[in-house]
């Protein structure tokens, strides 16, 4: 790995009495995307904000680009202004009192540049979001997709090496979001920023990230890519948090048959990719719901259940099927004929079943 | 994981790192500053009085032998507690202040929700113009309805000229009706009914009326709804409009000096002028303090209440509409008896006192004796020893000239103290500094006026250190409008602060601007457009103010309002009723021009 472009180091915020960020360390390399992604309240736009400067951390050390920017050993506290970090807001925060073009100008007179390299340094950025007609607007005078774009603007103006965004998109409908999405993305690719990128919505996260934060309750769950944190949650919460619909769970302990670890749950009995956990533990079994198969008659992993609902939704369809008392969830991406009531059977692939210890919540390591 | 204390303790022990970047945080620097201003014109001068009162003072010698200029004393306490003359000095003007007081809220109180109910609930005629005038008596000056009350009702037994009633009637009006507790009243509660009004409308406008048609539904009668049902929602209201009104009252000294000192009818904030007057200012300064103490309950038990009610005010909620009672037959008779109030709270002042501005003799109210001398005319020994006329008068036009700077620059440093202390609260949240700041600039509201005069006499009569003695100076009156106004202009600069957010400002920070930048081109410029129609309540304030400046006035920095008084009690009221009527026509100006620019309020797409 390449030096570190962001580092955390056991970064910890106190709000009053409540641990807003608990012990935080992560390195984010150069030209790297991370998404810190959690429920709301999670801490994740507290991380940004002491990233950016704004919040003052409570303990723990803060370097960008090698520089130490927050320490609270050495006692270092280098000001937002000084950290040369560009920063989208979710509300935008474009000044009211000014038009688009003094609103991008702004960072750049800061700068002391000449009027003349301002100008075509605006006329290049307007024309790349394509807000050509648009300089002398009040931002009150535009559609919140044109608002966004200004905001990205007046941060790209001024070159920043580190891009912090703060759920730029969760003030957009749904149709602008996967736009303007794409349209981050794209610049990520032809800026090569190093990108912090704050949101609690998970198909945001995997379509725009190199690296994937899970934040839970100020703690910092995985990080990983989009890819290993899908398919290797490092424990329950990640798991669950992850997919939609969310990912099947099954309480039950574990067994041997040959050299293979079964998860039996009342009747069901299923074997895993499992060599070694030891039998007779208490444990979460779970799987995805697009890994599950439905197969017309009984065989090698299967389970015996009920269509309770067909939830159709154009290209997929969600089941709810029932088992005994357990319910899954299956999503099939062709059309299939079921009604409810229709007794059909389950295959539950054996490499696609995670095994968690049910009072860490952690995932038993998978076999390679 | 770790627990918050257990965070706390351990990064408490880096603690001397800690406040080198504390003290880089803009707001903290401006907190501190602030908090240091704030005890300087909050708590120091409150301090000085008290220790004041405690100590020999140099005019003290005439009424004791065993004074000792600057040496402590009980004298004046048990002077005023425990004396002789503690009946005349403290338990009578007491008593008076309470008897007007409760007199006047009540009357207000009725006058001002009659009104309101009238013009929120019902489908009185002329509901709009009802609403914009009833505002008006409040915002002239309160002594105005005092200065048309004489020219009406007084007679020529207490010494001075007789009024119109007098003249037209040729019976001599009793003492009771000229001067004391009645005409205190009736003029103090016409002069703060719309205060009620204002409260209960808001009040009003909050309850949904679908909770009276449901009343109305199930059978109950127009006046149980409104009993059991209409009423008791606007208690608190009620309840909060009545206990300021007292506390108001209780500070105001222009009307009960003009309407009680004639017949020696002192409350205590004449009582507390009287002693400052005559040279006796410790017993002034401890009346002071009794009044500061009782407002200050008062106001507390308010906030108490306002705090307990708060979640039964708001009960309409979103998205409830307000339904007219018809009033049926006594629609008619009910607008009269508002075109009534109106005519006394509002028209009848104002036509007696321009009246009285063209009397040649101030008891002579016919037609041919009307004379433009007391506006236009030239010195003449003749009359009132040879003053000129108002608009002439050099005197009186540097007074226009005082009041208006002091208006002018009170609201204005005030205003932007506002912005200060808005900025430092709001991005002090939680902090015990900014609350330190929010609560300290508050407390001069708990001071009555003629009090917090005091306090400022207290304080800068002498020298302070090396700051020289700020007593008749125009920048004391200036400091003490600035002081009084604080409460004011810091919510409307706290509001306006939260309107604006946190992230505007840092979006600015992250550009890599510096605070002094952020501040001039974004704060600054934001908060600006909110805070206009404060500046403008100020500004009317300061215009009307009396109570506040009249012991810090000297001849030099004399005002509009000082100078009435001045005239007033010299006799001359057709001088104090031409400036009256200047004061009047400046201030209505000033509301009109708020309005104006409320409507404009930018904000809303």
């Amino acid at each position: 790995m390449a030096d570190p472009f962001i580092e955390v180091k056991n970064l910890t915020k106190v709000f009053g009495n409540v641990v807003a960020v608990d012990n935080v360390s992560f390195t984010i390399a150069e030209k790297d995307f991370l998404v810190l992604l959690g429920p709301s309240g999670c801490g994740k736009t507290t991380i940004l904000r002491m990233i950016a400067g704004l919040e003052t951390p409570t303990q723990g050390e803060i370097y960008l680009k090698g520089r130490p920017v927050y320490s609270d050993a050495k006692g270092i506290f280098i000001p937002a202004r000084e950290r040369e970090v560009g920063l989208v807001f979710q509300s935008y925060a474009l000044w009211p009192h000014m038009t688009v073009f003094e609103n991008i100008a702004f960072g750049l007179k800061v700068k002391r540049m000449n009027a003349p390299a301002i100008e075509a340094k605006i006329n290049a950025i307007l024309t790349y979001i394509q807000l050509d007609g648009m300089r002398n607007r009040y931002p009150q005078e535009m559609s919140g997709g044109q608002q966004q774009r200004v905001a990205l603007a007046r941060m790209l103006v001024s070159q920043p090496d580190i891009f912090l965004m703060d759920e730029p998109l969760s003030n957009l409908d749904a149709k602008l979001r996967i736009e303007m999405r794409a349209e981050i993305k794209n610049i990520h690719v032809q800026t090569d920023a190093t990108t912090v990128y704050v949101t609690h919505d998970q198909v945001e996260g995997q379509t725009l990230a190199s690296h994937i934060a899970i934040i839970n309750r100020g703690i910092l769950e995985q990080l990983a890519t989009p890819k290993t944190i899908y398919r290797r949650p490092a424990n329950l919460f990640v798991a669950d948090f992850i997919g939609s619909p969310a990912i099947n769970r099954i309480e039950g302990r574990t067994g041997m048959n040959a050299d293979r670890v079964l998860v039996k749950a009342g009747t069901l009995n299923a074997t895993t990719n499992y060599k070694d956990i030891p039998p007779d533990q208490d444990i979460i079994a779970a799987i995805r719901p697009e890994n599950i198969t439905i197969v017309p008659e009984a065989g090698f992993n299967t389970v015996p259940g009920t269509v309770r609902t067909v939830l159709p939704s154009g290209s997929e369809t969600v089941l709810r099927v029932h088992h005994r008392k357990m319910v899954f969830s299956i999503l099939v991406t062709r059309e299939v004929n079921l009604s409810p009531g229709q007794e059909i059977y389950m295959y539950l692939p054996p490499e696609h079943i995670l095994v968690f210890a049910r009072d860490s919540g952690l995932l038993f390591p998978l076999p390679e | 994981m770790a627990t918050a204390l257990e965070i706390k303790k351990r990064s408490d022990i880096r603690r001397s790192g800690r406040i080198k970047y504390y003290l880089r945080k803009p707001h903290v620097v401006i907190s501190l500053v602030l908090l240091v201003l704030l005890l300087f014109v909050v708590i120091v001068p409150f301090a000085k009085m008290v220790k004041d009162s405690f100590v020999w003072q140099l005019a003290d010698v005439r009424l004791s032998r065993g004074a000792h200029p600057g040496e402590f004393t009980f004298f004046h306490w048990i002077r005023v507690f425990a004396g002789p003359l503690t009946k005349n000095i403290l338990t009578r003007p007491l008593g008076n202040s309470i008897t007007t007081s409760l007199g006047v809220s009540v009357m207000a109180m009725l006058i001002g929700s009659l009104l309101s109910w009238l013009v929120a609930r019902t489908d009185l005629p002329f509901k709009k113009v009802i609403a914009s005038v009833a505002v008006l008596p409040y915002v002239i000056p309160s002594y105005i309805h005092a200065l048309a009350w004489l020219t009406l009702f007084k007679n020529d037994r207490i010494g001075g000229a007789a009024g119109v009633f007098q003249y037209l009637t040729g019976i001599n009006p009793p003492d009771w009706l000229s001067y004391g507790y009645i005409p205190i009243v009736v003029t103090l509660s016409l002069h703060y009914f719309p205060f009620t009004f204002l409260l209960v409308s808001a009040a009003l406008a909050s309850i949904d009326s679908s909770l009276e048609e449901s009343g109305e539904i199930l059978g109950a009668s127009r006046t149980y709804i409104l009993r059991r049902i209409t009423f008791p929602l606007v208690l608190p209201a009620l309840l909060s409009s009545f206990i300021l009104t007292f506390s108001r009252v209780l500070g105001t000294f222009g009307t009960p000096y003009f309407l009680g000192a004639p017949v020696r009818y002192y409350t205590l904030s004449t009582q507390i002028y009287s002693n400052i007057i005559n040279r006796i200012p410790s017993v002034g300064y401890i009346l002071a303090f009794v009044l500061i103490t009782i407002s200050a309950t008062v106001i507390f038990i308010n906030q108490r209440l306002i705090g307990k009610s708060k979640s039964f005010v708001t009960i309409g909620g979103k998205g409830f509409r307000i339904k007219d009672t018809p009033l049926g037959s006594l629609r008619y008779p009910l607008l009269s008896i508002v075109a009534l109030i109106f005519c006394a709270a509002v028209l009848l002042p104002f036509v007696l006192i321009l009246w009285q501005t063209f009397t040649l003799y101030p008891d002579d109210y016919s037609f041919k004796k009307l004379t433009l001398l007391f506006w236009i005319g030239e010195a003449n020994t003749a009359f009132a020893e040879g003053e000129a006329g108002v608009l002439r008068n050099p005197a009186i036009i540097g007074a226009v000239w005082n009041s208006i700077l002091l208006a002018l620059t009170s609201s204005l440093l005030a205003g932007i103290l506002g912005i200060f202390i808005g900025y430092a609260v709001v991005r002090g949240r939680q902090t015990r500094l900014a609350f330190a700041v929010e609560q300290l600039s508050f407390l001069p509201y708990l001071v009555p006026g003629i009090a917090f005069g005091a306090l400022y006499l207290a304080l800068f009569s002498h020298r302070i250190g090396p700051l020289p003695a700020l007593y008749g100076t125009f920048f004391l009156v200036i400091l003490v409008c600035v002081a009084k106004n604080l409460p004011f202009s810091s919510r409307a600069g706290i509001t306006s602060m939260l309107q604006i957010g946190n992230e505007l400002e840092e979006a600015a920070e992250t550009l890599g601007a510096r605070w002094s930048m952020r501040f001039r081109k974004i704060i600054l410029r934001l908060s600006l457009r909110g805070t206009v129609s404060g500046f403008i309540l100020v500004f009317i304030t300061v215009m009307r103010e009396l109570s506040l400046i009249i012991l810090l006035v000297t001849p030099e920095t004399r005002t509009l309002t000082t100078m009435t008084f001045r005239y007033q009690e010299q006799g001359y009221t057709q001088f104090s009723s031409a400036i009256s009527v200047l004061i009047i026509l400046i201030v209505i100006c000033g509301e009109a021009l708020s309005k104006k620019l409320e409507n404009r309020t930018p904000g809303k797409r």
